[in-house]
């Protein structure tokens, strides 16, 4: 056993101390107000204080840390994208990932597993050419494989999906990860909170206070805060935060459901996303089969769960792999994703000075939540987005200079 | 050594039959009726399974599938439970999850070093140094999982059936067995389920030593036979509740579906187990489960026992123990004024005695860790919730009922979005606020005695009733019970800790108090950090006390804490169950049988069956799609084109609905042309195209491709939604068939077949003629996709095959065969046009396919307008070219969608490419910059090996080019 664990033994008091600090009430003013305590705005309170020295900052939550995305996505990480602007942006964000548990000090379990994106049309394995072409381009080891490699991979899969949607090929994305998703939000606040930032749970954001196309402050839930830069990085609420400031966002929110079933003993070793079949899926370190599908297909800001859902869903799955029939799912959840006519985020800056936009997360968030950190701390730091999220700025749909990642969802959305 | 009693009224097991079956390679024998725990624990087995963590032997928890300590594989099956999975005779049986047998468990030396793995050890540990983590992750992940996936398990279709009813009742107990029988007086359609082999909830078995139960038992069931409207459905779980009273039921043959108008949640409680040292051992049980197998099964859960209460409730258990000979060493109860109560008084008369305000510290388990030698007793303090531990008591005895207080099963009342409350007078959540529709009776809503919940389920059906419009007269409310059922903080503290809150997860108390040292003090943080709930009972043990821990850590009430959110399942549910028989619906055009005939091999088009290329005996794939392309250059083709998307738009707004729809012109257009159509979507870009034929000035026929007309014609109701056009839209896809003629010879096939004249003057490009072929309706078009010279004709489905046979008679002569989507798509390139989704993607605007011939600026408005106009002003960044590889080229072939590379940068990519045998070269469409888009520029592809190719663009005329 690893020796750090001894001291668990040995200590007569326990030696665990508080990730982060329960703060109560807020302060008069911060230099920066985060807005939304998931991996992403605790990422970017996080590198303020790490990079850029700026510590006088508040993260509001108005639930519990990590609760949103963060703590309902399926944990694949992977930047097989189609774009390659977007390849390199979550290219930087698996290069971090990589280290991350190191540099939080909190095993994250961030596990590279092999990524496959089954083809089962000619049309799906054209985009997967595509997306193959442009990964190795920019350098991420990305490549087309056929069915003896996939099988090779997944023994288990039935290759011709019950005579349903036979496999002509896939992408295979050599980094494609999972990881603990409660983990990096909880990492990232320990992380933010020994620099010097507060963090406060159960706050909620009730209005933004603008003075002349500038930020003034935030009215919470536990009084006003002044501060003249607030980021907003709260996905499926955002359209709520925008209309708060005046700001028109193209986002539309849609359900995204997933489900896991009991623990069984680990043997599905990759992870695969199949398009013509809606389904994603990795087994998670405590052995549970971790699912998830397309997006609901109507906007509804809501998280309920539904039968038709996880009905479809199981019937794809069995129809990969036939023998789960008597496996048992435990629980179906859902989140909100928020989505926008490209498939690609929202970052930087916008029209009102001192408002930051972090959103359009859609399905695609958890990936990201290091990289996005980073830039939009810099972003805010230096009041000027870094190149690297350039094309993923808010303009750009007055500009008709969209990032088209359609193609690169996972699944058929 | 057999712990069966001897037959008694109402015990499930039919000693008629008796079942062999084997556990852990050791034979044993049972009865029909007995889950597989019982006859495990009859013949005298009480090591039935290992935990999840620490691997430490479990026995009898609950015998209600409330917890997963018997979980076992029948060499096919994994995770069975044994609780309440009948055993069935030539089962041979292990547990789950045990290195070297559940006796023997090598894993069992976990326990042992528990103390290095505290709540969350994964997180703290294992990661540094980064690439040992592999190492350790393979160690875990072994560790980690349930059973062993058989992965020859057959694929098993389960029916779904959908069924209706005015009142649903989960829970076919004393409630709601009342609440059945009230709203089944009605004469409506009432449906009651219960998870339990057999109805009667804890009538069944809660006796407390008297007949009353069984009694109530039999008189309810008497009164629900009389009523033929009322279903009662045992061995079904209502497995979640979805909206508008959407209720999957759950049996072994599948899933039904109910839709309830209203609902009655007699759903009872989850019996908690308290926490205190050692409290797993096997022979530990709650009094419920003692219960279950006295009454059920007719087994002995121990021979000399201590009741461990906290409630009235064990003074039943106590009784219904002696009543079954089984001796009682002493009942232990957390009050302090349980002493002179009456009901001590009555074990006292049976020379039992109580053991007020007193705790079970710890238990001792035998030397060989498979059960119960004794239990250490000691006095507990209410007030600061210690065990004074100043005076310890050790009672002998091989077995401890626990009786600490309930949790309501109120998993589907939440899903609903139920408000609840903590009442603290029977010290459990209750109902506060319902949603409409649902009602919740007896112990769901704190009703415990048996008069009340008869009442309570009454008065529920009354609300359900008025609830559907009935004129029924409501009955008045029944309030919880006034005496705590639940003790408020059953939690005995141990130095040496293993008093556990969640079995499945070995989750013991310290790690809640831990978890809450480390930050984690809200209920949902816990959960994440500890697990504790997250394991296949979802908490139904286990999340209460958790709530009461936390609410303890941080000194406030238990109402202030929450609970974690309910979700579906109720009970984990089997993927054949959920995924059913699994349709995968897909069209077959009118002509499938004649293609198939014809040795069609067909591919996915959508959703659509179409025939890719015709086999020939003797010749390649390749070859064959050659063929067919030479068939339809030199002579002529057929094809089936029945999928097209075909729309018809009647009305005196129809060519104004598709000025606005498409970027062309249409007003006005003549009778009998055919107009090419572009779709565009609000940002621009190009969705689709196709055309519009004009058959008379309020009649409009589009047709379109294959992939995009369903999507087309929503997208066409949409605008019309916002427009409200004097219009009517008929998707007439499926009412007609389309076949295309093509060729040079394509005329003269047809021309003897229709009574109009075909000649370029008569008929130009772009026309369309409504004429008949033997007597069959037909819309005759001539167009020009595949060649100059083809004639596509719109028939009737009903008289497709016909038409398709006098056709092919007709050109029997002269070289006519019939050709696939894969030569269309080869002679479509041939002929130079792109086609949406393949030549374009998701941002594609007009003016990089050089489209702008199809767009009319100066029309008032239509879809994408505004957007164009934007994006006109703006230099175009690629441009879609028609090219050729090098006469000759020999080396890697290019795939669609490799890319084009100029100094090392993307410029674009391949879009469509293939050889053409007519052309004698590789052709296709790739995206290049515009300033490289000049006819003759050069530019090369990147193929998958990275080898470069070279390419040239030419004119997308790409036969007037041969020529």
């Amino acid at each position: 056993m690893p020796l750090r664990l001894l001291k668990y033994a040995l200590s007569k008091d326990y030696p665990g101390t508080r990730f982060f600090k329960a703060h109560e009430t807020p302060k008069k003013s911060y230099d920066v107000v985060i807005i939304g305590g998931g991996g992403h705005g605790l990422a970017a309170a996080y590198y303020l204080a790490k990079e850029h020295g700026i510590t006088n900052v508040a993260v509001l939550e108005k639930g519990y840390i990590g609760g949103g995305n963060t703590g309902r996505n399926t944990t694949i990480v992977r930047s097989n994208y189609l774009t390659p602007e977007g390849v390199k942006f979550y290219d930087a964000s698996v290069k971090i990932y990589e280290g991350l548990s190191e540099e939080l000090d909190l095993n994250l379990f961030y596990s590279t597993r092999g990524h496959f994106t089954l083809a089962h049309t000619e049309s799906a394995m054209r985009t997967m050419r595509w997306r193959a072409e442009v990964n190795k381009h920019v350098g991420v080891e990305s490549y087309v494989v056929g069915p003896e490699e996939i099988s090779k991979a997944c023994p288990q899969l039935d290759m011709s999906c019950s005579g349903q949607a036979p496999i002509l090929g896939a992408l295979y994305h050599a980094p494609g990860s999972v990881a603990r998703h409660d983990g990096v939000a909880w990492g990232y606040a320990r992380g933010a909170d020994r620099l010097g930032v507060e963090i406060f749970q159960n706050t909620e954001v009730l209005g933004i206070d603008v003075q002349g196309g500038k930020v003034a402050g935030v009215k919470t839930s536990k009084g006003y805060i002044a501060t003249t830069k607030v980021l907003s990085a709260v996905a499926g609420f955002t359209p709520r935060i925008c209309e708060m400031v005046g700001l028109d966002t193209p986002i539309v929110i849609h359900p995204l459901q997933a489900c896991v079933t009991e623990p069984m003993k680990p043997w599905l070793d990759t992870i695969l996303v199949s398009g013509s079949l809606h389904v994603y899926v990795s087994q998670s370190s405590r052995g549970e089969l971790v699912m998830g599908s397309s997006l609901d297909p109507y906007e509804v800001h809501s998280t309920r769960s539904t039968l038709d859902f996880v009905e479809g869903l199981t019937s794809h799955m069995l129809d990969m792999f036939p023998f789960l029939s008597n496996i048992k799912v435990v629980r179906q959840w859902a989140g909100m994703a928020d989505m926008t006519p490209d498939f690609a985020p929202i970052m930087g800056k916008t029209p009102i000075e001192g408002f930051y936009l972090d959103a359009g997360w859609g399905t695609w968030g958890f990936k990201a939540t290091p990289i996005s950190g980073k830039t939009m701390a810099e972003t805010i730091a230096r009041d000027h987005a870094p190149d690297l999220i350039h094309s993923f700025r808010l303009s750009r749909f007055e500009d008709y200079e969209l990032t088209g990642e359609k193609g690169a969802a996972s699944v058929g959305h | 050594m057999s712990a069966r009693l001897a037959r008694q009224k109402g015990e499930w097991v039919n000693r008629a039959s008796t079942i062999k079956f084997s556990f852990e390679g050791k034979e044993f024998s049972g009865f029909e009726g007995d889950s597989i725990t019982s006859a495990l624990w009859a013949s005298g087995e009480q090591v039935l399974g290992r935990s999840f963590k620490y691997h430490r032997p479990r026995g009898i928890l609950s015998l209600a599938n409330h917890d997963i300590n018997v979980m076992v594989t029948d060499g096919m099956d994994t995770n069975i439970r044994g609780d309440v999975v009948p055993v069935a005779a030539g089962m041979a049986l292990a547990a789950v999850n045990t290195d070297g047998g559940v006796k023997k468990d090598r894993s069992r030396l976990i326990d042992s070093i528990s103390p290095l793995l505290p709540v969350g050890f994964y997180y703290k540990a294992f990661h540094t140094p980064k690439k040992m983590f592999p190492f350790w992750e393979n160690i875990i992940r072994k560790a980690a999982g349930l059973g062993v996936v058989n992965f020859n398990y057959p694929r098993i279709l389960k029916r779904k059936l959908h069924a209706h009813c005015d009142v649903l009742v989960i829970g076919g107990g004393a409630t709601g067995l009342s609440a059945a029988y009230e709203a089944g007086k009605s004469g409506l359609r009432v449906v009651l389920v219960d998870e339990n082999a057999q109805l009667g909830g804890s009538l069944g078995f809660d006796w407390g030593g008297s007949q009353e139960s069984a009694n109530l038992l039999q008189e309810l069931l008497a009164k629900l036979e009389s009523l033929p409207n009322v279903s009662l459905i045992a061995g079904a779980y209502a497995a979640g509740y979805y909206p508008d009273h959407l209720i999957p039921v759950v049996t072994r043959e599948g899933i039904t579906k109910v839709r309830a108008g209203s609902v009655i949640m007699a759903s009872g409680a989850f019996e908690q187990p308290p926490v205190f040292r050692n409290n797993d051992i096997p022979g530990v049980m709650l009094g419920s489960a003692a219960q279950r197998l006295l009454h059920r099964y007719s087994v002995k859960p121990f021979s000399n026992g201590v009741v461990f209460t906290a409630n009235d409730y064990g003074y039943r258990v106590a009784q219904d123990l002696l009543e079954a000979g089984i001796k009682l060493a002493a009942v232990v109860d957390l009050r302090s004024d349980a002493k002179d109560g009456p009901l001590a008084a009555q074990l006292a008369r049976r020379g039992v005695k109580t053991i007020a305000g007193s705790c079970i510290y710890e238990v001792q388990a035998n030397a060989d860790k498979t059960g119960v030698k004794s239990v250490t007793v000691t006095e507990y303090d209410e007030k600061t919730n210690e065990a004074l531990t100043r005076d310890k008591v050790t009672l002998e005895c091989d077995g401890v009922a626990m009786c600490a207080g309930w949790a309501p099963a109120a998993n589907l009342l939440y899903q609903a979005g139920t408000a609840m409350r903590y009442d603290y007078g029977v010290h459990q959540f209750v109902p506060n606020r319902l949603p409409a529709g649902i009602f919740a009776a007896g112990r769901v809503n704190g009703v415990y005695e048996l008069a009340q919940k008869v009442q309570d389920g009454a008065r529920a059906a009354a609300q359900a009733l008025l609830h559907i419009g009935l004129d029924v007269p409501e009955l008045p409310s029944v309030q919880p019970s006034t005496r705590a059922q639940s003790h408020a903080y059953p939690i005995v503290p141990h130095p040496k800790g293993k008093n556990f809150v969640d079995f499945d997860e070995d989750i013991q108390v310290k790690d809640f108090i831990n978890a809450a040292k480390e930050g984690f003090d809200n209920i949902e943080l816990m959960k994440r950090f500890t697990t504790v709930g997250m394991g296949p009972s979802q908490g139904k043990h286990s999340n209460m006390n958790a709530i009461r821990i936390l609410a303890r850590v941080r000194g406030v009430p238990v109402e202030q804490i929450g609970t974690t959110t309910s979700r579906p399942f109720f009970h984990p549910t089997p993927i054949g169950h959920l995924g059913g028989r699994g349709f995968h619906p897909h069209r077959l055009t009118p002509l499938h049988d004649v293609n198939h005939k014809l040795g069609a091999v067909f591919t996915d088009v959508g959703a659509w069956k179409r025939a890719a290329y015709y086999k020939v005996a003797g010749l390649g794939v390749a070859d064959t799609v050659l063929a067919e392309v030479e068939a339809v250059r030199t002579k002529a083709g057929i094809i089936d084109s029945s999928s097209f998307g075909k729309i018809e738009v009647h009305g005196p707004d129809a060519a104004l609905f598709l000025e606005r729809f498409f970027t062309g012109n249409y007003i006005p257009q003549a009778v009998g042309s055919s107009r090419y159509t572009m779709l565009l979507d609000e940002s621009g870009v190009v969705v689709d195209d196709g055309l519009a034929h004009c058959l008379a000035e309020d009649l409009f026929y589009l047709s379109s491709g294959t992939s995009n007309a369903a999507a087309v014609y929503r997208e066409m109701q949409r605008w019309q939604q916002i427009w409200q056009l004097d219009i009517g839209l008929v998707n007439v896809t499926g009412a007609y068939a389309a076949i295309n003629v093509a060729g040079p010879l394509a005329r003269q096939v047809l021309s003897g077949l229709v009574n109009i004249s075909l000649d370029d003057s008569a008929l130009p490009a772009q026309s369309i003629r409504e004429t008949e072929i033997a007597g069959v309706p037909v819309r005759l078009i001539r167009v020009a996709f595949v060649s100059d010279s083809t004639y596509e004709l719109h028939i009737p489905t009903p008289q497709a095959a016909f038409v398709w046979e006098r056709v092919m008679g007709a050109g029997q002569a002269l070289g006519l065969k019939p050709f696939g989507t894969d030569a269309q798509r080869l002679l479509r390139l041939e002929m130079g046009h792109a086609m949406p989704g393949i030549d374009t993607d998701g941002l594609t605007n007009p003016y990089e396919i050089s489209a702008e011939h199809a767009i009319s600026l100066d029309k008032p408005d239509f879809i994408g307008k505004r957007s164009l106009q934007i994006i006109a002003k703006r230099p175009v960044k690629k441009t879609l070219v028609a090219f050729e590889l090098d006469a000759g080229y020999a080396g890697e072939m290019p795939f669609e969608c490799n890319l084009v590379i100029r100094q090392g940068e993307i410029e674009g990519r391949v879009t469509s490419i293939a050889y053409s045998r007519t052309i004698g070269r590789v052709i296709g469409f790739a995206y290049v910059a515009p300033e490289h888009s000049a006819l003759g520029s050069r530019f090369q592809i990147r193929a998958d090996s990275g080898a470069l190719v070279n390419a040239t663009v030419v004119s997308s005329q790409f036969l007037a080019m041969q020529k």
